[in-house]
């Protein structure tokens, strides 16, 4: 098992370091490689910060302080659904309070925090430009619009149906 | 030029001046919180802000250029509204506990709201809940005070380049800590304190070892008595108490510390300092008189001299004293008892650099100025973990890199932390650089990559060096030194490709038994590309302690008078008698070499300020040379390892309660300033001295350092435009020959002191000792950035005791798993000359056969095992190389 996670890391970092190759030669490309680094791990660990910072030779102070300021990084492992509650203007008059409250209360988790199952995680937006739909929710790509408290079991029901095979509680393999 | 008006008062200033900076040269006040003259302007704070006419709004001083015909407002209603709210801001989320905040008097926030009348905040909402991080031992970080003007991030980043912390996360939640929310203990802080010496806030505080306010305090500008740096800070005094230091803004350091300089200052009122003499009886020491012991000491000088002569006396002066201190003391030797046995650790250090320089350019100095090191475009460095030894100058050379791309070249046997930064990082074999400089000349030769034009015309010799090179492959080099050959080009290639390269270098290049060989080398290396005589070039040799540069100049050397006079020169000679009014001996006196070698045969010795049981090769033949001699003078601050041998001990000051100069390592005279009155009877040491040449009827009457100063500069041709006054703002580097002259900022300018720069021929030697099959790995030792030399006042420090415990030495894993030995093992380690236990540190930045240890720890002591095979030209052991073998106990 081990060896196959070590395998498993060692084709991440090995594309890793096409990416780094790729964009280390122009200035102002950490941005752009920590968002493929993410794309590769997931997250973004201590390990692949301070991999990056070695490899661009730019101090992990530095590496670590662009992580934490956009908030479309993570440092945490992610759940395989990212869940964007929006809270725009729009979608905050429309009560897009109400829908975040109900997937926290659904899931068991709150804003910012992954499920144990590692299925969903929680995570509130700015305006994501579909205010003709507020209140509006992505999950990861998949936009749901004109919602009300009482479709959010239904949503994400679909998810847990298609990933039955991994009971909950027990860890999905991403 | 530009002209504007500020409040109404005309100014002219340079173009590109920002109006922060115009308004300062009028003396007029305007705020800032994030502003730093040695950071570019970045506007964080926006606390600056002034009004300048036409203009669409406020204005940040701090980044604005000025323009011809400006009309600037500093505190127009408009300013003062603007600054009032910012303030207001900053203050809903500062807590108001200035009453108990360690800050109170000397913040930024407080004087603001003081100006602007400003009781708290108007808005009420969330706060900040930070937990204190306490974990570094000298400050301590309260986030919830932070005003986020980004100074300390910025200076540690730019600055000191150490990159400690940032800032992270955004709005409300942006803080500054280290990465990935560690504390400042677990970081790569190097506890330098200047984030601390610029936070406008209480965020950053010094932990304080007893309760004082700002207001009460005094402030003395001083020369900091640790390395050679000679950095400009001040002491802060309570009382007769020094109770904070600060860096000056001030040549050669510019507000930089390290935390030696910064907060290892508890040993100034240490209870164990020493306080009366002492003298010891039937094996035991006993409290005395001055009166006493000036008798004693007299009696014994007086009767040994007339039993043996004079030359059975020695004396060892101190690179830690003052010049003044420095010059009596070889004074008293050289006229008073008669003989030229006088020396100092300067023979330990760079006595090789002395001996080598002299014979190749003519003076044994740093060729250059410590700031020249921004002006470099590639800096060499080898023998040297800069960032330790001497953390401002590597902060400076980090500088280099940063702010001007300046290339790297490391050479070291340790993968030190310069090392990371370096374009060429080559990890050579302890005691191999001689072959590692001729591999690069031959690269350099082969690729005729050198100035021709410097050396046709400004040295000589350059045939015999060809002609030595001719014989050596590149090939060669990289097998003796241990590294590729592709890396030995590519530095070659760098270094002679650079327009002004620096070359830096400490102990790891003088001491050997082939020393003046490997610093020799060097000259060699620097002659051939031109990179001497030159502004941001040179050979640079780092001088470890704070007066040790002076210390040679003032003559604790056996072989010179003060201004390296040599003394078997009649014409010196009839000089100095003629200045002192005595005849002089006409020997050359004893090395500090020869002096501690029992066969040689002092009968009396008189050490001031030196600890050799702890900073000499084999200790164990030091320890016996003592035991045998018949009188001892030990005369220090405290009662060292070295003072346990004496038959008198006199109590001397430290650098903070007495006047006097240091010279420091960019021979840059600087003035020591009293702080505080000696503590109980200890007296300086040229105070001491002036006494004992009294007592021995040779009529000395000093009323002040600077009296002592006078006669240096008439003596010594370098220091000749040197006095009390001229130094008192910045120091004056020698050669300073007389009082209208400014000053050398680098040497051999139009040519050489010696007239041409000389190459020496000069082929590898082995180190006096190679590892067997009995005594396998290579010994070599150091220094480390929290110790200073035998820690008789960094040992008196607990943080820095904390930082840096014990004794250890540094094994690859290799190593250690094939003998199997864990990290933080004890383990004994022997070489033919004795045997140690130590803590065993495994780690990665040695090679498999080679073993580092600091020097600095009396348990445990490296020294027990280094070997003092003598390099014949100047005497310097080789304290660098020595072949070791470890085991388990």
């Amino acid at each position: 098992m081990e060896l196959e996670i070590s395998r498993q890391d060692k084709e991440k970092y090995e594309k890793l370091d096409l990416v780094i190759n790729k964009y280390k030669q122009q200035e102002g490309m950490l941005i752009r490689i920590l968002q493929k680094a993410q794309q590769i791990f997931g997250h973004l660990p201590i390990e692949v910060q301070s991999y990056v910072s070695d490899k661009l030779d730019i101090p992990i102070s530095t590496v670590n302080g662009v992580v934490s300021f956009y908030s479309l990084f993570s440092e945490e492992p992610q759940g395989k659904y990212t869940i964007n509650v929006c809270m725009g203007t729009a979608c905050y008059v429309k009560g897009s309070q109400e829908i975040l409250k109900t997937i926290e209360e659904e899931l068991h988790i709150r804003e910012g925090e992954t499920t144990l199952d590692k299925l969903f995680t929680i995570k509130v937006a700015r305006c994501i430009g579909a205010c003709g739909l507020a209140p509006v929710i992505t999950i990861n790509d998949k936009v749901y619009g004109r919602l009300s408290p009482l479709d959010i079991p239904g949503i994400l029901h679909s998810y847990i149906k298609t990933n039955k095979k991994s009971a909950i509680g027990e860890e999905v393999k991403v | 030029m530009v002209s504007l008006k500020i409040n109404g008062q005309i100014v002219n200033v340079p173009e590109e001046t920002t109006i922060l900076e115009a308004a300062r040269m009028l003396e007029i006040e305007i705020p800032t919180f994030c502003h730093d003259p040695r950071l570019k302007p970045h506007g964080t704070c926006r606390i600056c802000v002034v009004e300048v006419e036409k203009a669409r709004s406020l204005q940040t001083a701090c980044s604005t250029p000025v323009f011809e015909g400006m009309n600037v407002w500093t505190e127009s209603d408009l300013v003062v509204e603007a600054r009032k709210e910012i303030i207001n801001l900053l203050l809903s989320n500062h807590p108001l506990d200035c009453l108990t905040c360690d800050k109170s008097g000397n913040c930024t926030l407080q004087y603001l709201c003081q100006k602007y009348n400003i009781t708290g905040s108007t808005y009420v909402g969330e706060r900040s809940t930070y937990e204190i991080d306490v974990s570094n031992p000298f400050y301590s970080v309260d986030l919830n005070k932070c005003i986020l003007c980004r100074k300390c991030v910025l200076v540690c980043s730019e600055l000191q380049c150490t990159d400690a912390i940032g800032l992270v996360e955004r709005g409300f939640a942006s803080h500054v800590t280290p990465p990935f929310e560690k504390n400042i203990e677990e970081s790569t802080c190097v506890s330098c304190g200047n984030c601390v010496a610029v936070c406008p806030t209480g965020a950053l505080v010094p932990k304080r070892k007893e309760k004082f306010s700002y207001g009460e305090l005094k402030t003395v500008q001083t020369t900091c008595p640790y390395c050679g740096v000679g950095c400009q800070m001040e002491l802060m005094v309570k009382g007769n108490k020094v109770v904070e230091i600060k860096p000056a803004f001030k040549v050669p350091n510019d507000g930089l510390l390290c935390v030696k300089g910064r907060f290892g200052y508890n040993f100034i009122n240490h209870p164990d300092r020493l306080k009366n003499p002492l003298i010891k009886k039937n094996g035991v020491f006993e409290e005395a008189t001055w009166d006493e012991a000036y008798q004693l000491i007299a009696e014994k000088i007086i009767e040994t001299k007339e039993k043996f002569g004079s030359d059975a006396l020695a004396g060892l002066s101190s690179a830690r004293c003052t010049n003044e201190e420095n010059y009596l003391m070889q004074k008293l030797f050289r006229a008073v008892v008669g003989t030229n046995n006088i020396d100092h650790c300067a023979r330990l250090c760079h006595a090789s650099t002395v001996a080598g320089l002299a014979n190749t350019l003519g003076s044994g100095a740093m060729t250059n100025s410590i700031a020249e090191a921004l002006l470099a475009d590639v800096i060499f460095v080898t023998g040297s973990n800069t960032t330790e030894t001497h953390p401002v100058i590597g902060a400076k050379i980090r500088q280099a890199i940063r702010k001007n791309g300046a290339k790297l070249i490391v050479a070291e046997p340790r993968r030190i932390d310069l090392a990371n930064d370096a374009d060429v990082f080559l990890q050579i074999k302890p005691g191999s650089n001689v072959a590692l400089m001729n591999g690069l000349i031959k690269v350099i030769l082969d690729e005729g990559l050198y100035d021709e034009e410097f050396v046709n015309s400004r040295t000589e010799d350059f045939n015999k060096l060809k002609e030595v090179i001719a014989d050596f492959s590149v090939e060669q080099a990289a097998q003796i030194c241990d590294v590729s050959v592709e890396d030995i080009k590519k530095a070659a290639r760098i270094y002679a490709g650079g327009k002004r390269g620096a070359i830096y270098y400490a102990m790891g290049i003088t001491q050997h038994s082939s020393g003046t060989e490997h610093v020799m080398s060097i000259s060699n290396l620097a002659l051939l590309c031109g990179n001497i005589g030159k502004e941001g070039a040179g050979v640079n040799p780092l001088r470890g302690q704070n007066n040790v540069q002076g210390a040679c100049d003032v003559g604790a050397l056996p072989n010179v008078y003060p201004g390296y006079q040599r003394v078997n020169d009649p014409v010196n000679q009839e000089k100095f008698e003629k200045a002192w009014g005595v005849k002089l001996s006409d020997n050359v006196g004893l090395t500090l070499s020869d002096i501690l070698d029992q066969a040689v045969g002092i009968k009396l010795l008189y050490i001031m300020g030196e600890n050799p049981m702890i900073s000499d090769p084999d200790i164990n033949h030091v320890q016996k040379t003592l035991e045998n001699l018949d009188f001892l003078v030990v005369q220090d601050i405290f009662l060292t390892e070295t003072a346990q041998f004496a038959d008198v001990v006199l109590p001397a000051v430290s650098f903070a309660e007495k006047d006097g100069t240091f010279t420091n390592t960019e021979r840059r005279v600087q003035l020591v300033r009293k702080a505080i009155e000696p503590k109980d009877n200890a007296k300086p040491d040229w105070v001491i001295i002036m006494e004992i040449m009294n007592r021995l009827g040779y009529l000395a009457n000093y009323q002040h350092p600077q009296e002592i100063m006078e006669e240096i500069a008439q003596l010594t041709p370098q220091y000749g435009g040197i006095n009390y006054y001229r130094i008192s703002e910045e120091g004056l580097q020698w050669p300073c020959p007389n009082t209208e002259h400014p000053g050398t900022k680098y040497l051999h300018q139009k040519h050489f002191t010696r007239g041409k720069g000389l190459f020496m021929p000069i082929s590898y030697r082995e180190p006096a000792e190679t590892p067997n099959a009995e005594y396998p790995l290579i010994l070599t030792t150091g220094r480390i950035l929290y110790q200073y030399h035998t820690r008789t006042m960094t040992g008196k420090e607990e943080g820095l005791n904390q930082k840096a415990p014990e004794s250890y030495i540094e094994i690859s894993p290799k190593t250690a798993d094939a003998l199997s030995i864990n990290d933080g093992e004890m383990i004994r380690v022997a070489s033919r000359r004795g045997n140690i236990i130590t803590k065993a540190k495994v780690v990665d930045i040695v090679n498999d056969n080679v073993v580092f240890m600091p020097f600095h720890y009396a348990e445990g002591a490296a020294n027990i095992l280094t070997n003092k095979a003598l390099d014949e030209h100047c005497k310097i052991p080789e304290l660098k190389v020595c072949a070791v073998k470890i085991e388990k106990v």
